[in-house]
């Protein structure tokens, strides 16, 4: 009996401890001071850039990966090509790489001297955005494949003998069945590409005003010691963390909750 | 052996068990009957101690064991669904109990091949729950119970989950397997003919409460209510009036006693034959003759003969 | 499969190109994504003294060391958050539930900050684990905190509690009971668990790279030390070292892999 209680006890202190203390602390010296001061620090040009620049990957890479991610989870489950198993297994590499992993082979291929080399790519936008297309490729994947399996053929069959073609299939038989595993695994796409650091770190340069995201903007605050600009663009993407956080909680599948 | 007192147990506003006293004499075979929602699972398991009841106390030997653990009372329990440990292999499955109570190796190794051997699995030891069929699941469930020489065997629909043809042996061997150890044995069933087959008593439960305990011949020739008599076999109900089938008398000739009835249709089942009659007041009722019967009466769909109950029960309010 | 069969013919639907489209689309898209600069990377691994010096053998031996540590923790703290989500009741689970997928959620230099805030050399707490490899446990913890109960919980969901009740019909204790009935069956999930929670920490940067403070030899772990290579211009070495890792991880990921078919082999 008291048994049920230490353990919740021990979990509920452990994640306090570690998640929830240091969070709630940081959103509470950010506004010790009121609002003005983490308001002035995360208006700053450098600032103001480095967040459009993260909207700019994030806009990007999160409708680029949920296209292929349909399409990749229908080609995966329906059409059982060779190779498929390998296919799959790619597709969840970046799950297991370091960032920074990424981004060097990023650069090796994009940078001077690299088989795709000297267009521009690294040190710039076009290098960043394809280190958050990698680091956030297989969320709706992921999300999709099993729902796909769960609901079978059938039912596209029934279509197919009824005349349906194959947009008509996919549009009326096929999304309405895996809408909301795709908008949870675009929730988690989003969420990975918000807060990608270590492989824009090292494929942009962290050029401050030019080639910065957020992440690296608040990496580059705390290391000038400007601590109040740190805390307070460490909030705003907690802030974001945060709504992202509910929607994944609202949208989550339920086999997973109670 | 195991009495109990005015059990009382409620689920939020669901009233399972509302004042239950039962007595199961030492050594005997017991049956709960009742449909699904009457109450008896949860008895079964009040009595074993995987629920705790809100009023009333429960003896076992002499001892009140209301508030007692189940590890601590001595009960082996035998599920529907077998609750097998299905990482375990059969062997350790029998082998647990005994383990539990750190039994040496030497006598958990006789033991557990000597129960194998009494259910029929000696040669299945090795395998796992996933590779048995659901009878040699239950066998196995059996056996596990049995292995701590349990002062009282609960078995809640142990035979539901399998095929009827499984059911019927398995009742049998069970009925077999008692007569041997004389174990205090309840057996949980909604269905009658197992309980009437096996039972030397049977208590029958009803939305919460017993309606009547008694000896399956008994039960049979004297209901108590309307529902023990329709609960436990086939019956005619007309009005107020209850007859069974086999007690319904067909003759080709009106002697005065009788009311026209016309047949629609013959049901043969086997060795009986259950015959459909519709009488000239409207009123369905079947009747139950052997094959010969219907032969000797060239029974026919469509026959009009004559019905007379040989006997009638009305019960009093 | 049926899935041959979804070209059923039709007065009016003709076989459709979309599979071979699909296919040919992503298979380009993935190539060209992943599969490239990752050729690229094993192509210019060179200069081995970049994996084999002291300072690439000391990042390597702490980041495993710390790794496996997290793994071990992750392994009981995460079971018993599921533990305490599936078994137990009280008043703001959701809430707790919904904390539990934060790290998911969280960007990780953010994560590093906010341990560092906490547990840093300005902690009102007075714990200052910056610059030592405690810093590093903590931030490593943080980040794979998700993957076991994540795993777990789903399992615990579904476990037939019939077995639990049987357990104690047969005599044993609660902790008999877990120890006997349950770990064994929620074993395969926190092994996957472990499994992920292990790949996320040996190549985790990000929460890692503020608090530890980068000490050669002391704190620095593996993907810091790449970094380091990286910046130096030592891309060559940069991509050996990488290589290597990732052959560490694989082999053990096949290990735990392995392990945790043994652990089902009741299942087939």
């Amino acid at each position: 009996m008291i048994g049920k209680y230490v353990v919740r006890f021990a979990a509920l202190g452990y994640l306090t401890a570690l998640l929830a203390a240091p969070l709630g602390y940081v959103f509470w010296r950010t506004f010790r001071h009121g609002l003005g001061p983490a308001w002035a620090a995360v208006t700053t040009p450098d600032a103001v850039h480095a967040l459009k620049v993260t909207l700019i990957l994030t806009a990007i890479a999160v409708p680029a990966n949920t296209i292929f991610g349909i399409l990749a989870a229908l080609a995966i489950v329906r059409h059982r090509f060779p190779g498929a198993g390998i296919f799959n297994a790619v597709v969840d590499l970046p799950l297991a790489l370091s960032p920074v992993v990424v981004g060097l082979a990023l650069l090796i291929l994009y940078g001077r001297g690299g088989w795709l080399g000297g267009h521009g790519v690294v040190f710039a936008l076009p290098g960043m955005v394809l280190a958050t297309i990698f680091v956030s490729l297989p969320f709706v994947v992921r999300e999709v494949v099993p729902v796909l399996r769960e609901i079978g053929t059938e039912q596209e069959q029934a279509a197919a003998t009824l005349g349906a073609s194959t947009v008509q299939t996919f549009t009326r038989v096929t999304w309405p069945a895996i809408r909301w595993a795709t908008a949870y695994g675009v929730v988690l796409t989003t969420a990975r590409a918000l807060g990608e650091f270590g492989a824009v770190s090292v494929v942009s340069g962290r050029l401050a005003g030019k080639t910065e995201s957020l992440t690296l903007y608040v990496q580059d605050r705390y290391q000038s010691f400007d601590e109040v600009g740190a805390y307070a663009s460490a909030v705003v993407l907690a802030l974001i963390a945060v709504t992202t956080l509910l929607l994944m909680t609202m949208l989550k599948p339920k086999e997973e909750t109670r | 052996m195991i009495e109990a007192h005015g059990i009382v147990k409620r689920f939020g506003d669901f009233t399972a068990l509302d004042g239950v006293s039962v007595d199961v004499p030492t050594g005997s075979l017991t049956a709960l009957l009742g449909p699904s929602g009457s109450g008896k699972s949860t008895l079964l398991r009040v009595i074993a101690g995987l629920e705790t009841p809100d009023e009333g106390k429960v003896v076992l030997e002499g001892e009140d064991v209301t508030r007692v653990a189940p590890q601590e009372r001595g009960v082996g329990f035998v599920f529907q669904h077998y609750a097998a440990f299905k990482h375990m292999t059969v062997w350790e499955n029998v082998a647990f109990g005994l383990k539990i109570r750190r039994r040496p190796r030497a006598e958990v190794k006789q033991r557990v091949s000597e129960l194998l051997q009494l259910v029929q699995l000696a040669r299945l030891g090795d395998r796992y729950p996933a590779q048995l069929s659901g009878g040699q699941r239950q066998r196995m469930g059996l056996a596990r119970a049995l292995a701590v020489d349990p002062k009282v065997l609960l078995l809640d629909e142990p035979f539901g989950a399998l095929d009827a043809r499984v059911r019927k042996e398995l009742r049998l061997w069970l009925r077999r397997l008692h007569d041997e150890t004389h174990t205090t044995t309840v057996i949980v069933t909604h269905d009658q003919e197992e309980a009437m087959e096996v039972a030397d008593c049977v208590v029958v439960m009803n939305a919460g409460h017993i309606e009547q305990t008694a000896a399956p011949r008994e039960l049979y020739d004297n209901p108590a209510n309307e529902f023990v008599m329709s609960f436990v076999g086939p019956v005619n109900r007309l009005g107020d009036t209850f007859i069974r089938p086999h007690d319904v008398e067909l003759l080709l000739e009106p002697n005065g006693s009788t009311q026209e009835a016309m047949v629609q249709r013959l049901v043969h089942l086997g060795f009986e034959v259950r015959v459909e009659l519709v009488r000239d007041d409207g009123e369905t009722l079947s009747a139950q003759l052997t094959r010969e019967q219907v032969e000797g009466l060239e029974l026919q769909a469509g026959q009009i003969v004559y019905v007379r109950p040989m006997r009638q029960t009305i019960f009093a309010d | 499969m049926a899935a041959r069969a979804a070209a059923l013919p039709s007065p009016r639907a003709r076989r459709s190109p979309a599979p071979g489209l699909a296919i040919g689309l992503t298979t380009l898209y993935l190539s060209v994504i992943v599969l490239l600069p990752l050729a690229a990377l094993s192509w210019r691994a060179h200069g081995w003294d970049a994996i084999t010096s002291a300072q690439a053998v000391s990042s390597l031996k702490l980041t495993l060391g710390v790794s496996v540590v997290v793994a071990l923790v992750n392994a009981v703290a995460g079971t018993m958050i599921a533990w305490t989500l599936v078994r137990d009741r009280f008043v703001g689970q959701g809430f707790v539930n919904a904390l539990v997928d934060l790290p998911f959620a969280l960007p990780t230099i953010v994560a590093g900050l906010t341990l560092l805030a906490l547990y840093g050399p300005k902690s009102p707490a007075g714990i200052n684990v910056a610059f030592t490899r405690w810093g590093i446990l903590v931030a490593l913890l943080f980040v794979t905190l998700p993957f076991v109960v994540r795993t777990v919980q789903p399992v615990l969901l579904e476990l037939d509690t019939e077995m639990e009740d049987a357990a104690a019909s047969l005599g044993a204790g609660r902790l008999a009971t877990f120890r006997r009935v349950i770990l064994p069956n929620i074993l395969p999930a926190i092994l996957s668990g472990v499994a992920l929670a292990f790949a996320r920490a040996v190549g985790e940067f990000g929460s890692v790279v503020l608090i530890s403070g980068n000490l050669p030899f002391k704190t620095e772990v593996v993907s810091v030390y790449v970094f380091g290579r990286i910046e130096s211009g030592d891309a060559g070495g940069a991509a050996a070292a990488s290589v290597v890792i990732l052959a560490i991880s694989f082999a053990v990921l096949l290990a735990i892999g392995g392990f945790r078919r043994w652990v089902t082999r009741h299942d087939r």
